[in-house]
């Protein structure tokens, strides 16, 4: 029964989406929400039936589909394994996404006015853009549910195919698809590598299953591999970074993180849904599925402690520059990547995971908060002409001030809980590189702060900046769009309070393996004492000084002395550029891979194949031929006594060979 | 049905069907070209059903002596290898007939009977048993695909169809002298005998030096790949599905059926030479596809990197063997690789070619340039396009992703180099596929020309529904298919791990 319905879910999130897309001239716009928010709902129902199952039955289970291929002894299967961490995700996963069904309905219900009139891909487009959101929610099953290498790969790229198609879904504006295309490509740099830990995996352990995978990893821990002659290296710090980069990619970590903020192009649900809430969290979630393996590499998890430490400050700084608004959030949302990927390098997956958790809840929130604003202001997304929106759209108010506070970390809201414990597990962890990745996170927590209430005063406090034409149309959104708004406040809140079985206690335990050499976890478990003692705790440590020093200094810059702005822009100019150009990350990308990789084909193109091999070598011995037989020509001159000459001069030569020359043979 | 002569039928039926589509007239050559198309892909069907998938014996096997001076036969037969390959044919045949039903004005009856009789030596390539029939076939079958290029090719057909000839002549032209030579000691053409016969070390590295002239040619690989980009860009739609969807394939079959059980020993010596190629081919030949400025150019470039994948699983075996102590374990999944990556890359570069002819017969231009948007005026058309571009980009669950995956994965076992070079695919394959998608099927109507583009006709839907649909079949099921194959791949690969060399 139990198995029927692990299938049924993501099938249920297929089904509405193939219906929605292959059908969509015949069910029009009403039947295609129906259809496909059916199929997700059903979807979050039955993984709620899954996590009762699960979590309060405390089962697991570990099956297999069909078999997609035996080679060899190995079989190659699409199969689920469903255990507490698989739960968790299958149920925010859903959520979230019913949310942002529901949310959707109303934010792209006049999508015709997006498309030029004579562009017939935006026929359907309302229907399309539901059968992609269900498609994903599928994919992403998929991924979570997987229970082998084989499948947590296909979703993982079925993911990023979706977040192509998304993002590129206004498809006659050149911005959006020429940031799904570079979203692609850098996301395929990732694959790259994780491609290539599959395949070290495979190659050492004989299989793809997780669970015989694990089984034989003590057998192979303590070899190493010579990739440069002269130089061996762990085996598993090879896997385990090449695994990494794969997450690197799909979770937007420097430097693979430049596709992000491009992401924004897609519409704003997207944005909630893959690009905030679930899909960038996949390679959180890998490495966590994983913990076995990068449990036994320490070279790889200092790594990911400073390519984590690194997102979470720099990526956090560019938020401050920021003027659409969509942009500031999608800062936020690498700087907090940048959080859960240091989490699992201080080997505290579970602090990383529940911190995915809770910023699925408030981050989503944040994003169709700001869609809410956007749709309020006629798609203006640049919060320098916004203002005082605060009296127009309370709802939206209140639930983005929700949001604002559970991302800072101010105490009793769900972020609080999650980031705290990553900050406590940086601080106890041993590794060489927890110094620094926490002077980086606690540095984070102000600039966080900062550029929260930055763009949250700008927006709804403040002087009205925007246009009169715009400022008589303001109200507040639809139904459709502020009832997801408030379902997602509530976890936004209420999640944190799970802190205590899903990191300090053993909710995670079967399914994510620290290992002893790296205690963080036991450690904060010993310390924890009670909800109240933790907050307690928390209101006298410095993060939660540095989250109030950001929201006060961001107060007084930009609602009480907005000269100060003006100031600090004309004083670090340098700064500010440096910052608005995002590092010169894009440039230097395009200048040097992209052009590179232009120029580089366009050479060998050139040099290669047209003059090396064609001109010279193909054509070249054609040209051989020609002139070699315009000589040969020359012998056939027509006259008789040339050729009688030759005949009498062959049978000479032949003559005296026979008579001379064979003797002494 | 045909029980003792079936392969005899699905070689003669659609040869003397091409004949007779010759003959009829230009308003009957269409419907007797899909007919006969149509039942030779029926009657090639048990071959699938009634094919047993244990052992590596040959099956469906016919044998008539042909010229008996020379023990030459007419030998038939077919194992999980060859099988997969003669379906392939038959059914990108009925696609081809199809694709040209509207679009070929001039001398109809003539064009579809060049495929239909390249349909039926094809098979007999895939087939014969006899090494002399197998090269009878193989040059054979430049003929048609000679007048199609040079009746209904473009503007510098002239140059292409000579460039083709004369580099695949050249090529076959040592596999003959090779065979002769291998008569010679065998008194054999049967290529069962030729495999076992005793070789030693000089002989076998100048046979394999044949081979992989004949074969790199055929499939092609790096640095003898250059006719191929010229034959794409102007042969006719159809004319390019054949060759990229079958012709290619037979190289890749020649080094299963020929180089690695004739010569093992010579393949293992120099399998390095052939490692390094392929490599060439997957590397430098993506970055070439990067440049193009025509589509068809450009997805010919991206064949022979992706035939860079079936030459690199196919000598696996070897440095894998090397690695891991004489072991052989993976060497299965490479050359399975191998295989199905010659399968899909037979319905992916059939569809893209398809689909640029699709375009072409609307605009009558290849140049990427010309082209902006058409999404907005075809909107099935391009739904259809990116599915098809993901496939060759090896995105999972599409059939592009199982070969590359198994050759990716065989390969770490050999070296992790091999499989970091290999690997680079998923980047540089993505880029130009998704920058041809972005250029030519997203954006803004880019012109006029573009404006008055309509969607797909039913019948060009159909064809290319009918291979989605392959693509995602063999994308998330590839069992049925691996399963065939096993145990004649399981046979090569004792036959290439058995030294052949004369025992003193």
């Amino acid at each position: 029964m139990m198995e029927f319905i692990y299938l049924a879910i993501p099938l249920a999130a297929l089904l509405g989406a193939m219906i929605a897309g292959l059908l969509s001239e015949q069910i029009g716009k009403k039947g295609a929400h129906t259809v496909t928010l059916a199929g997700v709902g059903t979807a979050f129902l039955l993984s709620l039936v899954v996590f009762n199952h699960i979590v309060f039955g405390n089962n697991q289970y570990n099956g297999s589909v069909y078999t997609w291929m035996v080679i060899d002894t190995v079989k190659f299967e699409i199969g689920f394994l469903i255990d507490n961490l698989t739960a968790m995700m299958m149920v925010v996963v859903t959520f979230v996404s019913l949310m942002v069904h529901i949310y959707t309905i109303g934010y792209m219900s006049d999508d015709e006015h997006n498309w030029p009139k004579e562009s017939r891909a935006g026929d359907n487009s309302y229907q399309r853009f539901f059968s992609y959101i269900s498609l994903f929610t599928f994919s992403m099953l998929m991924l979570v549910m997987s229970n082998n290498f084989l499948q947590l790969f296909f979703g993982w790229e079925a993911v990023g195919l979706v977040s192509y198609l998304l993002i590129g879904f206004w498809s006659t504006r050149e911005t959006a698809i020429f940031a799904n295309m570079k979203a692609f490509l850098v996301n395929r740099i990732g694959d790259f590598g994780f491609l290539l830990g599959i395949a070290a995996i495979f190659a050492y352990t004989g299989s793809l299953d997780y669970v015989e995978v694990f089984k034989k990893l003590p057998e192979i821990a303590e070899l190493t591999v010579t990739l440069i002659p002269g130089q061996e290296w762990s085996l598993m710090t090879v896997t385990a970074i090449l695994l990494f980069i794969g997450a690197m990619g799909k979770s937007a970590q420097v430097p693979l993180h430049v596709w992000l903020p491009d992401s924004m192009e897609g519409p704003t649900p997207i944005s909630a849904l893959i690009h905030a809430a679930t899909m960038v969290t996949a390679g959180i979630f890998m490495v966590s599925r994983l913990s076995p393996v990068f449990e036994l590499s320490e070279v790889a998890l200092n790594f990911i402690l400073v390519i984590g430490a690194i997102t979470a400050f720099f990526m956090g700084l560019i938020g401050i520059v920021q003027n659409d608004i969509k942009r500031v959030v999608a800062y936020s949302t690498l700087s907090q990547l940048g959080y859960m990927t240091v989490a699992l390098g201080a080997s505290a997956y579970s602090a990383g995971v529940f911190h995915l958790m809770t910023h699925a809840f408030f981050k989503a929130l944040l994003f169709l908060a700001a869609g809410s604003v956007i749709i309020a202001m006629h798609h203006e997304q640049d919060i320098r002409k916004m203002g005082g929106l605060k009296k127009y759209m309370p709802i939206t108010y209140w639930t983005s001030l929700i949001g604002s506070l559970a991302l800072i970390g101010f105490p009793f809201f769900s972020g609080f809980f999650s980031k705290d414990m990553i900050i406590e597990a940086v601080h106890s962890s041993t590794l060489s590189m927890a110094g620094f990745a926490y002077i980086m996170v606690l540095m984070g927590v102000f600039v966080t702060a900062f550029y929260s209430f930055r763009m949250f005063f700008l927006v709804f406090h403040g002087e009205e900046r925007m246009d009169e034409q715009t400022k008589s149309h303001l109200h507040e959104s639809p139904k459709v769009v502020v009832i997801p708004l408030i379902a997602l406040a509530i976890p936004s809140v209420l999640a944190g309070y799970l802190v205590d079985p899903m990191v300090v206690g053993d909710f995670f335990k079967g399914a994510i393996y620290p290992s002893e050499a790296h205690p963080v976890i036991a450690e904060l478990s010993e310390n924890y004492h009670g909800i109240l003692g933790f907050v307690l705790h928390g209101v006298m440590a410095p993060p939660f000084w540095l989250a109030i020093g950001g929201v006060i200094s961001a107060w007084y810059i930009y609602l009480k002395k907005p000269s100060i702005a003006q100031w600090a822009y004309d004083k670090f100019r340098g700064i500010h550029t440096l910052l608005d150009k995002k590092y010169y990350a894009d440039e230097f990308n395009q200048t040097v891979f992209a052009g590179g990789a232009l120029a580089l084909g366009k050479y060998l193109w050139a040099a290669g194949d047209r003059f090396l091999i064609d001109n010279l070598v193909v054509n070249g011995s054609a040209r051989v031929v020609g002139w070699f037989s315009g000589i040969i020509r020359q012998i056939q001159t027509g006259f008789l006594y040339h050729y009688a000459f030759a005949m009498i001069i062959g049978v000479l030569l032949i003559m005296s060979w026979l008579i001379f020359g064979v003797k002494y043979v | 049905m045909f029980d003792g002569y079936l392969l005899s039928v699905l070689v003669w039926l659609p040869i003397i069907g091409g004949i007779v589509t010759i003959f009829v007239n230009d308003r009957l050559a269409r419907p007797v070209a899909f007919v006969v198309s149509i039942l030779t892909f029926l009657l090639s069907l048990p071959l699938w059903f009634q094919f047993n998938i244990e052992g590596a014996q040959m099956q469906f096997v016919e044998l008539l002596p042909w010229i008996d001076a020379y023990n030459i036969n007419y030998h038939l037969g077919i194992d999980g290898i060859a099988m997969p390959l003669i379906l392939l044919n038959t059914f990108t045949t009925v696609l081809i007939v199809v694709a040209g039903w509207k679009v070929i004005k001039n001398k109809i009856g003539q064009y579809m009977a060049a495929f239909l009789i390249m349909e039926g030596i094809i098979n007999g390539v895939f087939a014969a048993q006899d090494a002399m029939l197998f090269y009878v076939f193989f040059e054979a079958m430049l003929i048609p695909m000679f007048i199609v290029i040079g009746v209904w090719g473009g503007d510098n057909r002239v140059y292409a169809t000579i460039k083709f000839f004369l580099y695949t002549f050249f090529g076959s032209v040592f596999m003959l002298i090779s065979l002769i030579y291998m008569y010679s000691l065998s008194h054999s053409f049967a290529i069962a005998d030729l495999q076992a016969l005793e070789l030693g070390m000089t002989p076998q590295i100048l046979i394999f030096l044949s081979f992989l002239i004949a074969f790199g040619v055929k499939i092609p690989m790096w640095p003898v790949h250059t006719w191929l980009p010229d034959a794409h860009v102007q042969a006719p739609t159809g004319g390019s599905v054949v060759l990229a969807a079958i012709m290619l394939k037979i190289g890749g079959y020649g080094f299963l059926r020929f180089s690695l059980p004739m010569v093992p020993d010579a393949a293992k010596e120099l399998a390095w030479l052939v490692i390094a190629m392929s490599l060439i081919a997957i590397v430098y030949i993506g970055f070439i596809a990067l440049v193009q400025s025509d589509m068809k150019k450009l997805v010919a470039y991206s064949s022979i990197a992706h035939m860079g994948f079936v030459t690199l699983g196919l000598f696996l075996v070897y440095p894998i063997m090397s690695t891991n102590g004489g072991n052989s374990d993976g060497s299965l999944l490479a050359i399975q690789g191998s295989m199905v990556q010659m399968v899909s890359h037979g319905f992916i570069s059939g569809a893209m070619f398809l689909s640029i002819g699709v375009l072409y017969d609307r605009m009558h231009t290849r140049e990427i340039s010309a082209y902006g948007g058409v999404i907005n005026r075809m909107p099935i058309f391009g739904a259809l396009f990116i599915l098809f571009a993901m496939a060759n980009t090896g995105l999972p669950g599409t059939s592009g992703f199982v070969g590359e995956f198994m050759v990716i994965l065989a390969s770490f076992k050999a070296n992790f180099w091999i499989a970091f070079l290999a690997a680079t695919t998923l980047i540089v394959g993505a880029a130009y596929t998704l920058w041809l998608v972005k250029r030519v099927i997203l954006g803004k109507v880019a012109n006029d020309e573009v404006a008055t583009l309509t969607d797909v006709t039913r019948r060009e839907f159909a064809m290319l529904a009918v291979l989605a649909v392959a693509v995602l079949v063999l994308g998330l099921w590839p069992d049925p298919l691996t399963q065939v194959m096993s145990d004649s791949i399981q046979h090569v690969i004792e036959q290439a791990t058995t030294s052949k060399l004369p025992t003193q």
